[in-house]
């Protein structure tokens, strides 16, 4: 897979910490949700480092997709990406990659969400390719975030949630609640998978992103749930991910 | 949370695999060379803070693949793995 060249056409805040990029990628061959572009980044005496970012955009046909960063304290490529970069500028791409952690349009089996933090990014092309294929496969996401001003697209969200329940939304603070929250700051635990996945006998496909503790305990709690393991994809990411 | 839980998965060393291999590692499926476990590549654990990437069986954390690149030549060493199967017919858009 060669790198190809991407021009930033848009910035656009998710929370303090979070920036989408829209990326107009040259000669791109298209993708499909849940996918991941690696994005190199090249210093004027060449060193250079590579970071995977999962594409937050719809497949679609104009050769452009998004992608949303968190800003990492001490991250090496997330700060200039979500800080310093501005529209017109180029950036290195490899990419779509990936075909197991993937939702197609074709699937119509009930769908379970389940993201920790900015694993939501690849969860949210599935939703939004979702809703824009009009696919009645029902879809159901659980969110885990640590406050409410970390939740990353937050107005769409509520408008796809409204709109005749394309995609079921529970929401689970880590943190900090809005205020008159039912259920006290905490992981997920077992109380909320049963009320916020869908049952076992609808026999779900479910797609697990987040920090890898996260996933971890996650998959846990849905195999106990009597989730069929096989039916439960993962990806997992960390600040770990130092590759050059 | 736990400090153990340093590793990644196959879903992030895909496109550096993608220098070798013309098909998606991550929907591959590998055998466990140790246990005899048959997962997809994209469940496998991998870590990267080590000069390349290690791949590890999700089921008893034997190495399944190393990967690295040293003096502008990349090394692959399969051997913690029986067979690696992938679909034969190209899937759509997927590359």
């Amino acid at each position: 897979m060669t790198w190809r060249s991407a021009k930033v056409v848009e910035l656009r805040d998710e929370t303090a910490t979070a920036r989408t990029i829209g990326l107009a990628v040259r000669d791109w061959p298209g993708h499909i949700a849940g996918q991941h572009v690696d994005v190199r980044l090249t210093a004027p005496d060449g060193y250079s480092a590579v970071r995977s970012y999962s594409i937050a955009s719809a497949p679609n046909s104009d050769g452009h997709i998004e992608i949303t960063v968190e800003r990492l304290p001490n991250g090496e490529v997330s700060p200039y990406l979500t800080k310093e970069l501005m529209v017109g500028d180029d950036l290195e791409l490899r990419g779509p990659i990936g075909g197991w952690f993937v939702w197609r349009r074709d699937q119509t089996e009930p769908i379970q969400l389940v993201a920790g933090g900015s694993g939501v990014v690849p969860l949210m092309a599935m939703i939004r390719s979702h809703a824009s294929a009009g696919s009645s496969a029902p879809f159901r996401l659980l969110y885990s975030v640590r406050e409410p001003g970390a939740v990353f697209y937050r107005d769409e969200l509520q408008a796809l949630s409204g709109q005749g329940n394309s995609v079921v939304i529970t929401y689970a603070y880590t943190r900090m609640t809005p205020t008159d929250w039912p259920r006290p700051a905490g992981r997920i635990d077992v109380e909320l998978i049963a009320t916020g996945t869908w049952p076992s006998n609808l026999r779900p496909t479910s797609y697990v992103c987040g920090p890898t503790s996260f996933v971890e305990h996650a998959t846990d709690l849905l195999i106990a749930a009597g989730q069929d393991r096989e039916r439960i994809r993962t990806e997992r990411f960390g600040a770990t991910g130092e590759r050059k | 949370m736990s400090t153990s839980m340093n590793y990644l998965d196959g879903n992030a060393a895909a496109g550096e695999l993608s220098k070798i291999f013309a098909v998606d590692i991550t929907s591959a499926e590998g055998q466990c060379a140790n246990c005899g476990s048959k997962r997809h590549f994209a469940e496998a654990h991998l870590y990267v803070q080590c000069p390349g990437l290690v791949a590890r069986c999700a089921l008893c954390g034997h190495v399944l693949l190393r990967c690295s690149n040293i003096r502008g030549r990349v090394f692959l060493d399969l051997r913690g793995m029986t067979y690696l199967s992938v679909e034969a017919a190209p899937q759509e858009a997927s590359n």
